[in-house]
């Protein structure tokens, strides 16, 4: 059995980006993930929103580690090479109530130290938002707001981390967690590991995993949320997100844009029991437009091209993240809904001090590798900057989705990096993320992770066993 | 960049005929680009017969009916064709960017024809709610799928739409041993052809539910089951008429939409761009119902380019 400093149980983007924080130091560490790739929880149906820090009270974890994240973020994103666009939020105001409520949150957001923000008139909206409903009156502009790809962000966490000696055990699911002095034992569906301390970032099971180890003081209720996407086309709908005022159990139906470009509506709010419920519902999509139509009227229900629905692992109102002293060696980093996200990068710092004060000897490695070599979308440069990469490599000329203009070189590059199902491949180069829905590139996708990642066609999974895309070969003649 | 007489995007039974009447009205300078291996386009994958009645008086398969124009390009020098080329900008000046393995070419011709065929709508356009398993797929890909890449899409199939690729897919599935165990149109009537429907639907005995629509889709990894009710006028559920249908597969077929996304990056209104030289033709222009019509009718786009290159050469 081997033996690890830190396991890490969860491979969303709170374990990752501590995974990749922690492998600065000299530790064996092991990230465990149930499903057959990263990502592939909570964090793959994120609206992916770097947020400022403008609605959560001053004294909480959330308010704190979301400024201090929104720093952070940005220079990781150097590091390790991911597109982070800054584009500024606004928060809207349609009345005189609504305007007091504004005032209330930009004063919470000034304790935090939330920078750059003020409150702008309805002339500065009209000129500078032009699609925002002509009923707005004012808005809390904080500037520092910004979009990433959710997922994106995980792999690159991941990949810096292992870059960086972290070992990743994915379709190993913890199934019972033992104390032997003086290490765990951690019990799961493929292997056993010994590990000297425990960070629990299991997100929707952190309640289950956190009672294996004896901790039974939180319980995760799911809060399922839909969006939709609407077509790339529609780009320039906004240039901000908008927000309207938050209700107490979420921010609301926003009108956003994903880092790729797709304006994206929602997200709903609904406490459910099912942690495994990713439906989406009738109502669920008309409580969206309208939330969404208030803000920006213009939206058409018809541009609408894909929707999910994702769950926020609530526990209270705050964040937990701490070491549990009636279990030496075990951390819960749970609750880690909005503004998990963001707060990810200050969370992982964090987990870096509770180790320290309970007792792990914590040693810079010589070499830390903080780069992350970036790889290429030529969805997301223009032709001119695509006939060096073409020229270096005839494959990036091979187009293999039409509608996001994706090659045969960023399939295989992706495949490289670990994409190992159909979903794993669209996250990475949002190869069947556009109009058609992978109508057309469904075949040639099959066949590049056949020959790629060496499976059968009949074996391709959208994303994981008990999802191949087909039921069988048909006898050849 | 490169000049050129005439440049086709498009390679399916619109493209083809353009070329060819337009080289039979004197153009020699001519490039036909393609994005996949082959020409024939969509025709490749319909091995179903039911082809060329109206313009050859004859039955065909899809593969057929393409050949009879494959041909006919291959035996003109005049037509360079560029297959695995892929169009990825155009201006409204008509210069067209492409990119095939190796490559990137930017060509402005004194006439382009758009033939870029169209896609299905899909499940997402129609909004229906549940979850989003392996299983959905739209009827042209579980077709390509079983025609083109010799797989089986699934075992038990609730089809929803009546449109002819989904009617064509049903007896499909039949013949390939799978099971279909409805279709679901929410319409009081098919939308597909009345041959589809006597020929792959009521001589195979599969149940077609007209004014029925499906309320949700279900299945956490694959397709498990779908709801579906009976509807009102309105489109609305008929309460007391939900029922439940176990199924491993969803085809869509809730009709086809014209793939014109270069015309629109050019910022040429469709129906202008013979003003500026950019002729469009095909399922890219409308929604045809036999490609019999697709021939004559892209025949007369090609024959319009060529005077369109004539007249501005003079």
């Amino acid at each position: 059995m081997t033996r690890y400093d830190v396991a890490i149980i969860g491979g969303g983007v709170v374990g990752t980006a501590i995974g990749r924080e922690l492998s600065r130091y000299k530790l064996r560490i092991a990230i465990l993930e149930k499903e057959v790739e990263l990502a592939f929880g909570v964090s793959k149906s994120n609206s992916g929103i770097i947020h400022p820090g403008t609605q959560h009270s001053p004294g909480s974890l959330k308010g704190r580690l979301c400024v201090e994240g929104n720093l952070l973020t940005r220079k990781l994103a150097r590091e390790l090479s991911i597109d982070f666009k800054e584009v500024g939020e606004l928060i809207v105001a349609f009345n005189e109530d609504e305007y007091k409520r504004l005032l209330k949150l930009e004063k919470d957001a000034r304790a935090l130290v939330v920078p750059g923000l003020r409150i702008v008139d309805r002339a500065w909206l009209k000129k500078n938002e032009p699609n925002l409903s002509n009923e707005a009156m004012a808005a809390l502009y904080a500037p520092t707001a910004g979009i990433i790809s959710p997922y994106r962000w995980v792999y690159d966490f991941a990949e810096n981390a292992v870059r960086n000696g972290v070992e990743i055990h994915a379709e190993t699911k913890v199934e019972n967690i033992l104390f032997k002095k003086p290490d765990f034992e951690i019990i799961s569906s493929r292997d056993n590991f010994l590990a000297r301390y425990v960070i629990n970032a299991a997100g929707l099971y952190a309640d289950e995993i956190s009672a294996m180890a004896g901790v039974n003081n939180f319980k995760i209720r799911p809060r399922k949320g839909e969006e939709f996407l609407l077509d790339k086309k529609k780009e320039d709908l906004t240039r901000h997100l908008l927000f309207p005022l938050p209700s107490k159990t979420s921010k609301g139906i926003l009108v956003t844009r994903t880092s790729d470009g797709n304006p994206m509506i929602g997200p709903t709010a609904e406490e459910i029991e099912d942690k495994e419920d990713l439906s989406t519902t009738e109502d669920g999509l008309k409580k969206v437009l309208e939330g969404a139509k208030r803000l920006v009227p213009s939206i058409n229900a018809n541009d609408i091209i894909a929707y999910f629905a994702g769950l926020r692992p609530t526990a209270g109102d705050d964040f937990i993240i701490r070491h549990e002293d009636k279990v030496p060696g075990f951390l819960n980093v749970a609750g880690i809904q909005s503004p998990g996200l963001t707060a990810a990068p200050a969370i992982a710092l964090m987990i870096v001090e509770i180790l320290k004060n309970n007792g792990l000897e914590m040693k810079k490695k010589l070499v830390f590798h903080k780069h992350r070599k970036k790889e290429f979308h030529l969805f997301a440069i223009v032709p001119e900057k695509a006939k060096g990469l073409i020229q270096k490599d005839a494959s990036y000329g091979d187009i293999v989705c039409r509608c996001e203009m994706v090659s045969a070189k960023e399939v295989r590059e992706a495949i490289a990096r670990g994409a190992k199902t159909m979903d794993g491949i669209k996250f990475r180069t949002r190869a069947q993320a556009g109009r058609c829905h992978g109508s057309f590139c469904t075949p040639r996708l099959m066949k590049l992770l056949s020959e790629e990642a060496r499976m059968p066609l009949a074996g391709v999974t959208k994303r994981g066993p008990g999802s191949e895309i087909v039921k069988k070969e048909r006898a050849r003649g | 960049m490169v000049k050129r007489d005439l440049v086709v995007v498009g390679g399916g039974p619109a493209g083809m005929a353009a070329v060819i009447a337009a080289h039979e009205n004197g153009i020699r300078d001519i490039l036909l680009i393609e994005r996949d291996q082959y020409l024939g386009g969509l025709l490749n994958q319909c091995i179903h017969t039911g082809f060329g009645l109206d313009y050859f008086g004859e039955l065909l398969t899809g593969p057929e009916y393409a050949d009879r124009f494959i041909k006919k390009i291959r035996a003109i020098p005049d037509i360079e064709v560029s297959t695995r080329s892929f169009a990825v900008r155009l201006t409204g000046d008509r210069t067209l960017t492409y990119l095939k393995p190796g490559g990137i070419f930017t060509v402005r011709p004194k006439a382009l024809i758009m033939a870029t065929g169209c896609r299905e709508r899909t499940r997402e356009m129609i909004h229906i709610p549940g979850t989003r398993p392996a299983g959905i797929f739209s009827a042209g890909l579980a077709q390509r799928l079983i025609n083109i890449e010799g797989l089986l899409p699934g075992k038990e199939a609730v089809i929803i739409g009546s449109g002819d690729i989904g009617l064509i897919m049903a007896r499909r599935f039949i013949l390939e041993g799978a099971k279909v165990k409805a279709i679901v149109e929410i319409q009081a009537k098919t939308r597909g052809l009345t041959r589809n429907v006597v020929q792959c639907v009521e001589d195979f005995g599969i149940p077609i539910y007209f004014n029925h629509k499906v309320l949700k889709i279900y299945g956490k990894n694959r397709v498990e089951k779908v709801t579906v009710a009976e509807v009102d006028e309105g489109m609305n559920e008929i309460a007391g008429t939900r029922t439940t249908i176990e199924c491993d597969t969803v085809l869509v077929s809730v009709g086809l939409i014209p793939e014109n996304e270069l015309i629109e990056m050019a910022g040429v209104p469709i129906d202008k761009g013979m003003d500026s030289g950019i002729f469009v033709c095909g399922n890219s222009f409308k929604v045809y119902d036999y490609v019999d019509s697709v021939t004559s009718d892209s025949e007369k786009a090609g024959k319009l380019a060529a005077e369109y290159i004539k007249s501005a050469v003079s």
